[in-house]
């Protein structure tokens, strides 16, 4: 068992698969002699060649559309777009194809294929580089969408898209690539999709997140910790198809959550956990659940990305807010 | 002062090549290939051209008397689906547009399931078992964006050392799209087993063609790709199957992807929901059904003693009676169960969304709609 940063991670969940099934591969812009621009495939031109490890000319549309024609034929297709704002031109691909040819055809055509990329902002990176897109992804029919917050977690959770039947969405935390270490076995063990994690067990409020959000959110319980309340986090992993009973049983226990998300608030996913807690878990709460999300802006430009992403200030402060409504 | 330009590149000195064999009276107009003198083989060509015709005669019937919803009518540009249908082998993979029927039909399409299609029902696009329909891939609404799905398929079949080609088809307003050129650009940088048809109907709905593009013809579009590029009378059966197969014989023998233009005219509205008297002139269809692909290829089989006035009654009985039939079949089709828009979403129905189809399963009569 090797320490690996979240990247390294991703590129031993790769070549693991690559080894284990001969009919996957990988596509997309730079990944081939260079690596990918995170280094997500290093290494995976040598050991596996320039067929399955495929240098795509600079066309994201084709990178997801060459996805969908290798997938229906035997071939586990895993792309990777270079960053989440340019993923735009792949969405017609997705959501007019991807996640319809099994459906359109009663189960004769199928695209179990992955489309990786890296998530959230943070890295200072240029325009266009720091988008959060799960919700625009969520909306989508027939598609499972995908967020890991740790290396381990990406490992497995990687293999487990990848096997999957169906076409994946895998929003990697740019943020967090290299940000720490952690223990990783190469057991070649996916990890369960359309579930969540209880990522730490607590009794007084339940803090529900995913992706880079996740960070934040332990740092946040750590400093509640101090003050005395015990937060459980859950870490959503899988964003659709929603795990909505995990978060439903966790706030039965503490009747407390606030909900953290890097992506825009309006109509976002965080929305969609606060409306199934509404529906389903209002009996059991305390007080309101509370968002903490992205401003309803555009990602902005490196120098004011941080107003924009959530941290723990913002989670603490909602955190407070609830327990000023519903004291311990 | 000197001149600063350090070179020139020659980049735009090309010919488009236009293939005819027969003229549109079906006269010859150079010597037919094989297939067209074979006696058996240039009537099964019509056969299938004339009960596209008729079938597309009995859809649109069909959606007039509201028993069919929106259809796209192939009226005009038959030849290109039955020289499709005759140019791919069994194994290849057609990937069509909206108005390929006749290649459909040859692969094994049920008449009855392009109905559904268009009725609303998406076991019209399941493509029956034991024929090369069934690996082919379903029609495709929105424009252009299955043309790269062949660069993936192609690359599989490369990666498996397969010796089968891919063959996508699109009409002229297709090849204004990204999508598109994304799969031109790319098809010849793994020289792929690709054969795209662009069916130049000289209409997009109400676009013409030459208002689409500044290029002279769609075909050099694929030059600038590295294709093998070239025009064909897309009326002319006999010139656009012998092109076809010209090009599937290249991509099967490695010798990399093709951009055929068929050259043709769209007869009917764009579909039932259109009315194209509103931007082209009647007298520019009345003289394009001079050239009417049906009509010409029949004077050639009956200038060469392949064809008579008792086989045409006789295939127009028999194919009216197909047509028939396939609606007959499509109105008496039981509706799939409300909770099958379910059945095909995902692999298997992820737990969360159960309760969605037990809701739709037990909520009873279904309100709305016609």
């Amino acid at each position: 068992m090797a320490d690996l940063t979240l990247i390294e991670a991703i590129n031993l969940a790769l070549a693991s698969e690559m080894r284990r099934d001969p009919s996957m591969v990988v596509l997309g812009e730079d990944i081939g002699r260079n690596g990918g621009v995170f280094r997500a495939t290093l290494g995976l031109l040598d050991e596996f060649g320039a067929d399955r490890v495929i240098d795509t000319p600079l066309a994201e549309t084709l990178v997801a559309a060459m996805a969908i024609g290798l997938s229906t034929q035997g071939i586990r297709a895993v792309a990777e777009i270079q960053f989440s704002g340019f993923m735009y031109p792949c969405v017609d691909q997705v959501v007019n194809h991807a996640t319809r040819y099994r459906n359109r055809t009663r189960g004769r055509l199928s695209c179990p294929m992955v489309i990786r990329a890296p998530n959230g902002g943070g890295i200072h990176a240029p325009e266009h580089h720091s988008e959060s897109l799960e919700t625009t992804f969520a909306h989508m029919p027939g598609l499972r969408v995908v967020a890991p917050s740790s290396p381990a977690r990406a490992y497995g959770l990687l293999l487990a898209a990848i096997r999957d039947p169906d076409p994946v969405i895998f929003l990697e935390p740019t943020r967090l690539y290299r940000l720490f270490k952690q223990p990783v076995d190469d057991s070649g063990e996916a990890l369960p999709l359309d579930t969540c994690f209880i990522d730490r067990s607590g009794a007084d409020i339940t803090l529900v997140s995913w992706g880079a959000m996740m960070h934040d959110t332990r740092i946040a319980a750590d400093q509640l910790a101090d003050e005395g309340i015990s937060a459980e986090i859950i870490d959503v992993a899988t964003i659709k198809p929603l795990d909505l009973d995990t978060i439903l049983e966790s706030v039965a226990k503490t009747g407390r959550c606030v909900i953290i998300s890097e992506s825009a608030r309006a109509g976002g996913w965080a929305s969609e956990i606060a409306a199934g807690l509404a529906e389903h878990g209002l009996l059991s709460l305390f007080a309101p659940v509370m968002r903490v999300a992205g401003y309803d802006t555009p990602m902005p430009l490196a120098k004011q990305e941080r107003v924009y992403i959530p941290d723990v200030h913002r989670i603490l402060h909602e955190v407070r807010k609830v327990f000023e409504l519903a004291p311990k | 002062m000197h001149d600063p330009s350090a070179a020139t590149t020659k980049v735009a000195s090309f010919d488009v090549f236009l293939t005819r064999y027969l003229n549109p009276d079906g006269s010859l107009s150079a010597d037919p290939p094989a297939f067209a003198k074979d006696r058996e083989q240039a009537r099964a060509m019509y056969e299938l051209m004339l009960r596209t015709r008729l079938f597309d005669k009995k859809a649109v019937a069909l959606q007039r008397t509201g028993q069919l919803g929106t259809y796209a009518a192939v009226l005009g540009q038959e030849a290109i689906g039955v020289a499709i249908g005759h140019a791919l082998a069994a194994d290849d993979i057609f990937i069509p547009a909206y108005r390929e029927y006749a290649a459909q039909f040859a692969r094994g399409v049920p008449m009855q399931a392009i109905l559904q299609y268009w009725g609303g029902d998406e076991r019209g696009m399941a493509y029956p078992e034991g024929t090369p329909s069934h690996h082919d891939f379903p029609l495709s609404v929105p424009i252009a964006t299955h043309v790269p799905h062949a660069i993936g398929v192609a690359y599989a079949i490369k990666l498996k050392q397969e010796r089968r080609v891919v063959l996508a088809s699109c009409g002229d307003g297709a090849t204004s799209k990204g999508d598109w050129y994304e799969a031109i650009s790319s098809a010849r940088v793994w020289n792929l087993p690709i054969v795209f048809v662009v069916s130049n109907n000289g209409w997009a709905i109400s676009m013409p063609s030459h208002r689409q593009t500044g290029a002279g013809t769609f075909a050099q579009k694929g030059l600038a790709g590295g294709l093998h590029s070239e025009q064909v009378d897309g009326n002319d059966v006999i010139a656009t199957r012998a092109v076809l197969e010209a090009a599937v014989d290249r991509a099967r023998n490695g010798e990399g992807p093709s951009l055929i233009e068929a050259l043709t005219y769209r007869l009917h509205d764009h579909t039932t929901a259109d009315d194209a008297r509103r931007y082209r002139p009647e007298a520019e269809v009345a003289a394009a059904w001079e050239r009417c692909p049906v009509k010409r290829y029949k004077a050639y089989l009956e200038a060469a003693g392949f064809w008579s006035a008792d086989d045409e009654a006789a295939l127009i009985a028999a194919g009216t009676a197909a047509a028939e039939a396939a609606a007959q079949a499509f109105v008496a089709t039981p509706p799939q169960a409300p909770e099958a828009i379910f059945d095909h979403l995902y692999a298997t129905l992820p737990k969360s969304m159960e309760w969605q189809r037990e809701e739709v399963r037990n909520r009873g009569p279904i309100s709305g709609g016609h």
